[in-house]
Parts: structure tokens; C-alpha cells; sequence
């Protein structure tokens, strides 16, 4: 064949689908892999005048902490190991390696890689949180300083990078919330937290585990969050607001003063639910639309890599009222040093221990300081241009609507809906995404809760480009042309990828669960 | 020839459901309407409907032994779409009734077919209802054919239907759900009288993926949601107060926790933990209400969404003055407010001041700690004008 590679991905400009097969290795669970005697690292044998000073330390241990046997984990050496995780790795559909605009609501955008190299320098692994603080100065004046930008980015007065992860700092804000009114004596009578459908679940999830009851609301005819229902629902009882703007599917609450101005009448709180900030960074401020609180999730808004690739890390914003509340200890700043603050007696306590993800913020530092203010807003101005562009394609696409507030734009992300191709067809939206897989792109099932029917929420933020998008919408209006044509090939993909059908069925059977290996073997009656 | 182990599918189209929708008639019911109808120029959506659902049985066609009955009642429609049918009984074409239909569901009930699918719209459901209700042994489905759609025993479009009875021939599907079998007296209907009843329940397959309801971390869903809601609901119970219970699996959740048997399409009170009266009529609950003070605990019926009027009229306007509006729990499990689709909720109590009262927005119980603010109208025919 004369032609390039190139001159065989386009026509006239436009992308081809690819021709693409999946790696499929048949590979067995590392538990199957384990061969007695086999060692990936040999440990070095504590030497003699080292074992003559400090004695047998694993005498220390009190005897009922101690195991009678040792743990049951694989014997495999180092070349087994890492040739096993690197085909699991060729199974996959990774973040780097596919245009991942499929799993709407994650903020799946690129990870700098050469905030990789910073993390894993010295000067973030070889510190250790109980070091004293005249030399750990580096590393809080970097987690101050991100601080100053992240009140800079909401408005808010101060900021704990404490929390672990997103729903652990919308659990840090309920605290505070719970907090607030019981240092007001009103605890007892503020036990209702207000959120709408469309916020995402954690909200309501971290309100219940704090105590409250949660009051739900649901879209008005236009699909905005409904003004009149939340009237309906603030009283005396209200101890607050946690909403999420935009909302997870893709629409900005016109009415969020509104929303503000009559939980505050009432007497609660408002929390924003800014995991994904997204669409609105350098363009609007959850301090400046009332907001008591807020929150980012570092994994989302701030590239650091999430989904496996790597750990999560929340951040919780509040007022100058409520900085009393936030967790201990709090990193500050005298003038001449940076230290950690734990004489907080008002704080809510220790969300994680010692101060953070450090290697996340680390990143999340280094990707705003990269960007600076103005790229900050670019980034948000190109994530939004970014889904108003796949929206356009997406909707000429026969059988595909976007649900609530029809004809409006949308900031970052559309929950679609694929119901009139379903009715015509036959072939269900979860299907559309699995065929996906078989041109080396998917689209996941993050549409909870399962309001809208047929769902598909995509989320192209702004690391893609209009070719990458124009990939994902010709694969897509593809499957959607096949279902119509041949529907049975749609049904029974993938047919180029790794795993090619899974019964969903006995994930509603707790019975057929297993979640460890000794569960499986126990479940489902195999010999070891 | 006799196929011998095949899969047994039980398969009846109403051929005149839907035939009264198209011009005006609001139903379909009795020989009478259906020839007006005819005369009006109406055509029966039926076959259409359930050539749309056996399409999503073709791949089935070598291993299940369609059973049907004859000509218009399955037999011309399975044919159609490349079916070799077992047909059994006999009809007089053109002027089939409900009869028909309750023969055709006993001779395939006790043929032990896997799943009866039927067409129709409420009045075939009743007919089902008659001929192999309340008995729980054979699962049956419906495709939705007729004009009125209140009962929950209908899958939302022809396909789903088609898919949820292939995945229970499949094997696929093991577990079932009891559905609502609602309907309303049609002539009534056409004076400008709404009368509505519960008739029963019958037991529908059920998958993940043809309920759009199912939240992502609480797999078992639904059973989950109604323990929730009835420990909500005995928790808050006081001594020397009634609870009146409304008809329903979500109201029976409650009796069940407590010990207590429900009657399942009744209203039944309980006092102090104790049932004190069951299946009560209006007379019997406004006697209680001269000594006891109340709640009035009540669930949306079937598919419309419907808080007052539709199968509870024990509960009048009367015994809902005498209670309070103050005094009404409505309790929901969150899958059934989804299925509305947005559609409020509707009460039709029969006294349109009380229904004023009850407009607006409305708390509904739907977890424990956890309720949904929702929209309540009074307009209870807007769905037939």
C-alpha cells in the first residue's frame, strides 16, 4: 500500500474510524499466579551490631496483634509481577490512552507528566510528616501558598487541603455546618440538609452519615433546579444547602442567588459543591454568589491523575465565620515561618491524619502556577467551547436529545439521552458505549442517579482538541447508524476488545459477591 | 410436529385495544364502543405493538414453542414476524371479548408456560387479572396497546417488553416484582365521572437495566428502600394514634415490618402496633376517627402517579378533612418517583377543595432520613381530555 498512514485516518479532513484491536492476554488473577518459594525482592538480613542494639523489635508487638501465620499473599518474582500488571495494563482503556470525554462527571484531563517527576523528588518523598517544621519550611510554604491561590479561585477566607478525597471534603463541610449550629444552640432543632437530584450524590450521602435528614428536590418544567420546591422545603428545621453548580448534568442553576438568599432567610447554611470547577474557573466565585462553603476536589478541576492512576485529594473552602470550624491543624504563616497550627479548640477535628495528600497538592500547585490566572480561565473557556462543540455534533446525530432545558447551551458537560434510538432500535445506550470500545474509545455509566432514560454523560474538557472531538462524535454517529442497520452487531460487541460480555445480573446479588480472594474461593466452592 | 423441552411463551393480543384512544372514545371497553370506534375510522394499534415486541424475541425462534391463540389473538401477528405457533382455543374472529382473553390466560396457565405476554391497555390487565390473579405461580408482562395505561403491569415501550421477556426465557432474569392492576370504569369515564380501582396484583419480571431507576451503590435497590421507608414511618408512630394505610407494596412494607398481615388492595388501620381494622370502608374509618386521632399514610397508584382517587376512595374527602391535610404521609420509594418522568403527582379526591389543599408541593418519604420535595396538581383529567 503507497499511502501513509495519515492519508488512511482522514477523508477530506475528517477522521476514519480506527482500526483497532485490543490486546486480550487471557490472564489470570495474581492470587492463580502465585508459585511457593518465588520472591520479587530479597530483604537484607538485619546485620549483627544493628540486631545487638535494638534487640527483636517484633517482640514489641502485644502477642494478640501478632499473626499465628503468615498472610496468604502470591509468591511470584519481580519479572512475573511486572510482566503481569503490564498486560492488565494492554487491557485496559487508560486515560492516556484513549480520548476519555466518556466518563462525564470524572474531569478526565491530561495529568502534566512532568508533575510526576516532582512528586516522586526528595524533596517530597524523603519528608515525613512528624519531621520538626524548621525543616519541613519548603513544603508548607507550598501548601500555604496553594492555599492563597484556591481562596483566590472561590473567594473564600480560608481553606483546608486536609480532606482525602471529594466526599470526604463534602463530609469536612457538613461537619462544619454541624458544627456552626451547635455552637448556637440550634443543632437540635436544624436537622435537614436540602440538595437537589441533580447535585451529586455525595452531597446527600456525607449530610445522612453526619445525622441530617435529607430533603431532595427535583427539576422544575424548564430542568433547572426548582425555585418553588425549595421554598416549599427551608424552614426552621433547614440547617443547609448543598448544591452542586452546574449541575452533573451540565446545566448552571440561573436561580443560585436565589437559592442562597432563602436558605440564608431561613436561617441555614450554603455549601457549593465545586469538584469540578471546571467550567467556571477565573469566571465565577462561590464567595461572590454567597456561598459559607465550598469545595474542590484536586483529582478533577486540578489534573492530578484519579481513576487508579493515582490518589485522590479534596479541598475545603470556607468564610471567615466558619474558619474556626475547619479541620486541625491548619498551615500558617508568621511572617517569617510556616508552621502548623493545632491549637484550634472550635476545629471539627482531623479529617485524615497529619495535613493532606502531599503529593496532590504538590501537582495542583505546580499545574495552576504553570497556567497562572489567565490560564486558569483559558482552561475553563476551552472546556466549555470544548462540550458546546460536541453538543452541536452530538445532537445531529439521529436519535440522540439532551434532556432539561432543552436548546440552552451547557458549561462542561451533557448528560444525553439515547431513548428515541432505543425506541426505534432496540440497542440501549449501555450498549452503544461498550461497541465504542471496539475503535478504542467507551463511555462509562457515570449518570447517577438514573434519572434521565438511555443515559450517556460526556465530558470533554479542555484537553482535547476539535480533532479528537470530531473522532469521538464520527465513532459514535457510527454506532448509532449501525444500530439502525445492524443492530445485532452493535448487541453483541465489543468484538475487538479485551472482555467481550459481561452479565450485569449478579451485581444485584450480594450472595455471588466477592470481594477478596479468599471470598471467592469460600462463594463459589473452589478447591485452592 | 411436537417440540418437546422448548421454552414455553404464552402470547395474547386484545386486537381492539387501543381502538376507542384514536377517536375520543377514552377506552376501548365492550363490543358497543369498539364498533362506534370502527365507525369513527379508528384502527387498533395491538398488532403493531406487539410485532414491535416479538421482534426482540426472533433470536428465540428455533428454541421457545410460542403458545398463542388463534387469528387477531396472536396466532396471525407470530406468524407475521416468522413464529411457528402452537395454537390453541377457538375464537369468532372479529368478535373477541375479555372473555377470550381470561380463557387464552387459564388454558396457558396451566400449559406452565414461562410468561404470559399480552397486549392491551387496563381492561386487558384486568381480564389477565381475573383469569390467573392473585395467584403468584406464572409471571406475566404486558405490551402496551390500549388507551388507558394505569396499570404497572405494562413495560414502557413494546421493545421493553419484547427484551424483558427474552431475558427471563434466556435465563437471565430471576427475579420478579409485583405490578399494579389499576383501571377505570370507562362509561363512567364518558359521563365525566372518574371511578377508579385497585384490582390486584401480578407478579412481572424484572431487570437492572430495564428499570431506569437503579442508583449506582445500592444494587439491592428497591427492598432496601421500602425496609427504609416503613422503619421511618414506625418510628415515628405515637400511642392512641391511627395509622390508616393506604393499598400498596410500599404501605405493606410497614404492616410487614410490624408483623402484621396487609390487605394488599385495601385500606387497613393499625393502632398501637395492633391491626384493628382491615379492608375498611369509608363508614368504618370515619366511626375510628370519632375515637382516635390519625395519619393517613398513602403511596402514588400505578403508573400515573396518582395520591387520591385511584383505588383508595375508602379514603374520602371526608376522612381526609377529619384526619387533617397535616396528618397525610406520603411515602414512595425513589424508583417509582423516577418513572413519573417528571410528571407531578396527581389527587382526585372527589372534593375539589380538598385537592386545592392537597395542590402544591408535597414531602414524600423515600429513605429513612431521606424525602423528596414534589409537585402535586388537582387537574385529574388531564390526562383524558
Amino acid at each position: 500500500m503507497n499511502s501513509t498512514i495519515t492519508q488512511q485516518r482522514y477523508t477530506n479532513g475528517k477522521p476514519n474510524l480506527r482500526r483497532f484491536h485490543q490486546a486480550r492476554w487471557d490472564e489470570e488473577i495474581i492470587y492463580e499466579l502465585n508459585r511457593p518459594g518465588q520472591r520479587g525482592l530479597l530483604v537484607p538480613e538485619v546485620e549483627e551490631g544493628i540486631e545487638a542494639e535494638v534487640g527483636d523489635i517484633l517482640a514489641t508487638l502485644p502477642p494478640a496483634m501478632r499473626r499465628e501465620e503468615p498472610p496468604a499473599l502470591p509468591e511470584i518474582a519481580q519479572p512475573q509481577v511486572v510482566r503481569h500488571y503490564f498486560r492488565l495494563s494492554q487491557e485496559n482503556l487508560g486515560a492516556d490512552l484513549n480520548i476519555d470525554v466518556g466518563q462525564g462527571t470524572c474531569t478526565m484531563k491530561h495529568s502534566p507528566k512532568i508533575n510526576e517527576r516532582l512528586i516522586r523528588s526528595p524533596q517530597v518523598t524523603a519528608v515525613h510528616p512528624l519531621q520538626d517544621e524548621s525543616t519541613t519550611q519548603g513544603i508548607l510554604e507550598l501548601m500555604y501558598r496553594f492555599e492563597q491561590i484556591l481562596k483566590e479561585i472561590s473567594g473564600m477566607d480560608r481553606f483546608s487541603l486536609q480532606p482525602a478525597a471529594g466526599s470526604a471534603a463534602i463530609y469536612t463541610n457538613v461537619a462544619i455546618i454541624r458544627a456552626y449550629h451547635a455552637a448556637r444552640g440550634e443543632l437540635d432543632q436544624r436537622d435537614e440538609v436540602i440538595t437537589t437530584i441533580f447535585s451529586h450524590p455525595s452531597n446527600a450521602a456525607c449530610a445522612k452519615t453526619a445525622g441530617f435528614k435529607v430533603i431532595t428536590l427535583y427539576p422544575d418544567e424548564n430542568g433547572y433546579p426548582d425555585l418553588e420546591a425549595l421554598k416549599a422545603a427551608v424552614s426552621q428545621r433547614t440547617a443547609a444547602l448543598l448544591i452542586t453548580n452546574p449541575e452533573d448534568i451540565g446545566v448552571f442553576n440561573p436561580h443560585i442567588e436565589e437559592f442562597v438568599r432563602i436558605v440564608h432567610e431561613a436561617g441555614g447554611l450554603c455549601s457549593y459543591d465545586q469538584a469540578n470547577a471546571n467550567g467556571i474557573l477565573g469566571i465565577t466565585r462561590a464567595r461572590d454568589a454567597g456561598f459559607d462553603l465550598c469545595h474542590f476536589n484536586l483529582h478533577k478541576t486540578f489534573s492530578t491523575p484519579h481513576g487508579c492512576g493515582g490518589p485522590a485529594a479534596g479541598a475545603s473552602g470556607v468564610s471567615a465565620e466558619l474558619a474556626r470550624f475547619l479541620p486541625t491543624p491548619t498551615v500558617e504563616f508568621d511572617g517569617e515561618r510556616y508552621y502548623l497550627d493545632h491549637d484550634r479548640p472550635d476545629s471539627i477535628g482531623k479529617m485524615s491524619p497529619f495535613y493532606g495528600v502531599t503529593p496532590n497538592i504538590v501537582r495542583a500547585y505546580a499545574w495552576v502556577m504553570a497556567l497562572g490566572a489567565d490560564g486558569l480561565r483559558e482552561v475553563a473557556e476551552t472546556a466549555v467551547l470544548n462540550n458546546n462543540y460536541l453538543l452541536h455534533k452530538m445532537l445531529q446525530i439521529p436519535g440522540i436529545s439532551a434532556p432539561y432545558a432543552p436548546g440552552k447551551r451547557r458549561i462542561e458537560q451533557v448528560r444525553y439521552s439515547w431513548q428515541e434510538l432505543y425506541e426505534e432500535t432496540g440497542v440501549h445506550s449501555e450498549e452503544l458505549g461498550i461497541r465504542a470500545a471496539d475503535f478504542g474509545l467507551h463511555y462509562w455509566t457515570s449518570h447517577h442517579p438514573f434519572v434521565v432514560p438511555e443515559p450517556n454523560t460526556l465530558e470533554p474538557t479542555e484537553s482535547y482538541t476539535k480533532e479528537d472531538l470530531d473522532e469521538y462524535a464520527a465513532v459514535l454517529a457510527h454506532i448509532a447508524e449501525e444500530a439502525r442497520s445492524n443492530p445485532e452487531r452493535v448487541k453483541t460487541a465489543p468484538h475487538n476488545s479485551t472482555v467481550h460480555s459481561i452479565d450485569h445480573e449478579p451485581l444485584d446479588d450480594p450472595a455471588q459477591w466477592a470481594v477478596t480472594w479468599r471470598a471467592y474461593l469460600r462463594k463459589h466452592r473452589i478447591e485452592s | 410436529m411436537k417440540k418437546q423441552g422448548l421454552i414455553k411463551l404464552g402470547l395474547i393480543v386484545n386486537p381492539a385495544a387501543g381502538l376507542g384512544g384514536a377517536v375520543g372514545l377514552k377506552g376501548s371497553d365492550g363490543p358497543a364502543i369498539q364498533a362506534e370506534a370502527r365507525a369513527l375510522g379508528a384502527r387498533p394499534k395491538a398488532q403493531a405493538r406487539t410485532r414491535e415486541a416479538l421482534q426482540e424475541l426472533l433470536p428465540l425462534r428455533e428454541t421457545l414453542e410460542l403458545v398463542t391463540y388463534p387469528g387477531e389473538m396472536g396466532e396471525d401477528i407470530a406468524r407475521e414476524c416468522g413464529f411457528a405457533p402452537l395454537v390453541i382455543g377457538s375464537i369468532q374472529a372479529g368478535q373477541t371479548t375479555g372473555t377470550d382473553t381470561q380463557e387464552a390466560a387459564r388454558a396457558m396457565s396451566e400449559l406452565s408456560v414461562s410468561l404470559i405476554l399480552f397486549a392491551g391497555g387496563d381492561g386487558t390487565a384486568r381480564d389477565i387479572y381475573e383469569a390467573v390473579g392473585p395467584s403468584t405461580a406464572v409471571p406475566v408482562l404486558g405490551i402496551p396497546a390500549g388507551v388507558k395505561i394505569h396499570s404497572a403491569v405494562y413495560a414502557t415501550h413494546p421493545r421493553s417488553a419484547g427484551e424483558l421477556a427474552r431475558l427471563l426465557l434466556e435465563g437471565r432474569i430471576s427475579r420478579f416484582r409485583e405490578a399494579e392492576v389499576v383501571d377505570i370504569d370507562e362509561a363512567a369515564l364518558r359521563q365525566g365521572v372518574v371511578s377508579a380501582n385497585l384490582y390486584g396484583y401480578l407478579k412481572i419480571p424484572f431487570h437492572r437495566r430495564l428499570v431506569q431507576n437503579m442508583k449506582s451503590g445500592s444494587p439491592t435497590g428497591e427492598q432496601t428502600a421500602l425496609h427504609a421507608i416503613a422503619q421511618q414511618v414506625i418510628d415515628q408512630m405515637q400511642p392512641g394514634r391511627m395509622l390508616i394505610l393506604g393499598p400498596g407494596t410500599t404501605t405493606r412494607a410497614i404492616s410487614d415490618r410490624l408483623g402484621l398481615t396487609k390487605t394488599l388492595i385495601g385500606v387497613d388501620v393499625l393502632l398501637d402496633r395492633e391491626l384493628i381494622a382491615a379492608d375498611a370502608n369509608e363508614q368504618q374509618l370515619l366511626a375510628l376517627l370519632d375515637h382516635h386521632p390519625a395519619q393517613i399514610v398513602i403511596t402514588p397508584i400505578g403508573g400515573q402517579g396518582y395520591l387520591f382517587g385511584r383505588g383508595n376512595q375508602q379514603i374520602s374527602p371526608a376522612v381526609i378533612r377529619r384526619t387533617g391535610i397535616e396528618n397525610i404521609l406520603v411515602i414512595s420509594t425513589p424508583q417509582k418517583i423516577v418513572t413519573l418522568g417528571g410528571r407531578p403527582f396527581l389527587v382526585d379526591s372527589g372534593d375539589t377543595a380538598v385537592d386545592q389543599l392537597l395542590a402544591g408541593y408535597i414531602r414524600v418519604i423515600t429513605g429513612y432520613n431521606e424525602q423528596v420535595i414534589y409537585k402535586v396538581n388537582f387537574l385529574a383529567l388531564q390526562h383524558f381530555s
